[in-house]
């Protein structure tokens, strides 16, 4: 009898730690190969034949496809360069420059990766349509209101994430730093 | 005490055991992954337009929006494929997946070269069959191997503003992706001259 009841509690212990793991792992994703810029993340190896077992349980789970590396780089952004996280209700800038590439795109997407509806139609930004500066750099303000200057709508949600997602570019598996790569920044101005 | 302590060790080992199996079985179970979700709105060994992604039109997460997508959804157990995707004003791309969403060849318009991107995909197999001289003639198309039977074709042109989507959108549905029945024959039309 006690040995079924020891039996049966390995067990369960077994299932709640193995299956708790991959769920979290598989949601949450790992840092293994993970290329953090500022408030970017990207893992160019998912773009690759050799990626790794855990980003490969999550892109199945989730149901994307990958950018796959001679065709591009995705950098996803969650939080701004405090660490504070993105929320649709305040003013995020994102401005600077981008690493070199022929195109890159901006695009917002809610935290299951589906695009936000606005009136406006707009959910991103390509590298063309962006309005810049004298020097190149641009600003994109992020806010649920419409702004002057590049307006990207949130529609109000409480978090979201941003990808940049950079096109024909030497940025990729071999990219390290923020020398390499110079990544816009990215940060909360005012939340009402 | 010491056996509920031994159990608790026991059940941690077993559990990351049961972790890493989940882990790599994951992949495979998997029914909502991008090519069970493609399924039902693709053609076999043909090129089909997706639907520009808008909120209530996703068929995956995270699409980009700037993007005209089609899909080739290949299997290759009855030839090797040919591919050929003419190439849009502003930026076009090709790329290949396996069954299980893994991204193992992508190439794109510049490192093409030219105003068509011209690939033949086929397994291992296939290619260590071709003829020796076969690989000659061949020299100015593109031979990718696919690892897997099956798999995903993706190509994408970019549109750099909303008023060009349609040019983006004309220009992937001049695109073939064919199967090749009979291997001979091409042989006999491969050293047709090329424009």
């Amino acid at each position: 009898m006690r040995l079924i009841f020891i039996t049966l509690l390995a067990l369960m212990i077994a299932a709640g730690v193995g299956v708790g793991a991959t769920w979290m792992t598989a949601t949450r994703g790992t840092d293994l190969g993970t290329l953090t810029i500022g408030a970017w993340t990207a893992r160019p190896k998912t773009g690759t034949a050799d990626v790794d077992p855990y980003s490969r349980a999550s892109i199945a789970r989730s149901g994307e496809l990958p950018v796959g590396t001679g065709d591009g780089v995705a950098f996803s952004a969650t939080r701004d360069d405090r660490k504070r996280t993105l929320d649709g209700r305040c003013d995020v800038v994102i401005s600077g420059v981008t690493p070199a590439a022929r195109f890159w795109t901006l695009t917002l997407y809610d935290q299951k990766g589906h695009l936000v509806a606005n009136s406006l139609q707009r959910y991103g930004f390509t590298s063309q349509e962006i309005i810049r500066g004298a020097d190149g750099a641009f600003e994109i303000r992020v806010a649920s209101r419409s702004r002057a200057g590049n307006w990207l709508p949130t529609g109000g949600i409480e978090r979201y994430a941003l990808m940049l997602r950079l096109y024909d570019t030497p940025v990729g598996v071999a990219t390290r730093t923020q020398r390499d790569a110079p990544m816009p920044s990215i940060a909360t101005v005012g939340c009402p | 005490m010491i056996r509920l302590l031994f159990t608790i060790v026991a059940g941690v080992l077993l559990g990351a055991i049961v972790h890493l199996v989940s882990v790599l079985a994951l992949p495979r179970i998997a029914t909502q992954d991008a090519y069970s979700r493609l399924t039902p709105m693709t053609k076999l060994n043909a090129v089909a337009a997706l639907p520009v992604a808008a909120p209530s039109n996703e068929p995956m997460p995270f699409m980009d929006p700037a993007f005209a997508m089609a899909i080739c959804r290949y299997d290759l157990s009855g030839g090797s494929l040919k591919l050929s995707v003419p190439v849009s004003q502003a930026y076009t791309s090709v790329s290949f997946y396996t069954r299980n969403d893994v991204a193992y060849y992508a190439i794109n318009d510049r490192s093409a070269g030219r105003k068509v991107i011209e690939l033949d995909l086929m397994t291992e197999a296939q290619h260590a069959e071709l003829p020796e001289d076969e690989d000659i003639t061949a020299a100015d198309r593109l031979i990718i191997d696919s690892p897997t039977n099956t798999g995903l074709i993706v190509l994408k042109a970019l549109a750099p503003e909303p008023g060009l989507m349609p040019q983006a959108q004309a220009s992937l549905a001049a695109s073939s992706c064919k199967l090749q029945t009979e291997a001979p024959a091409k042989q006999a039309e491969a050293p047709r001259p090329k424009r």
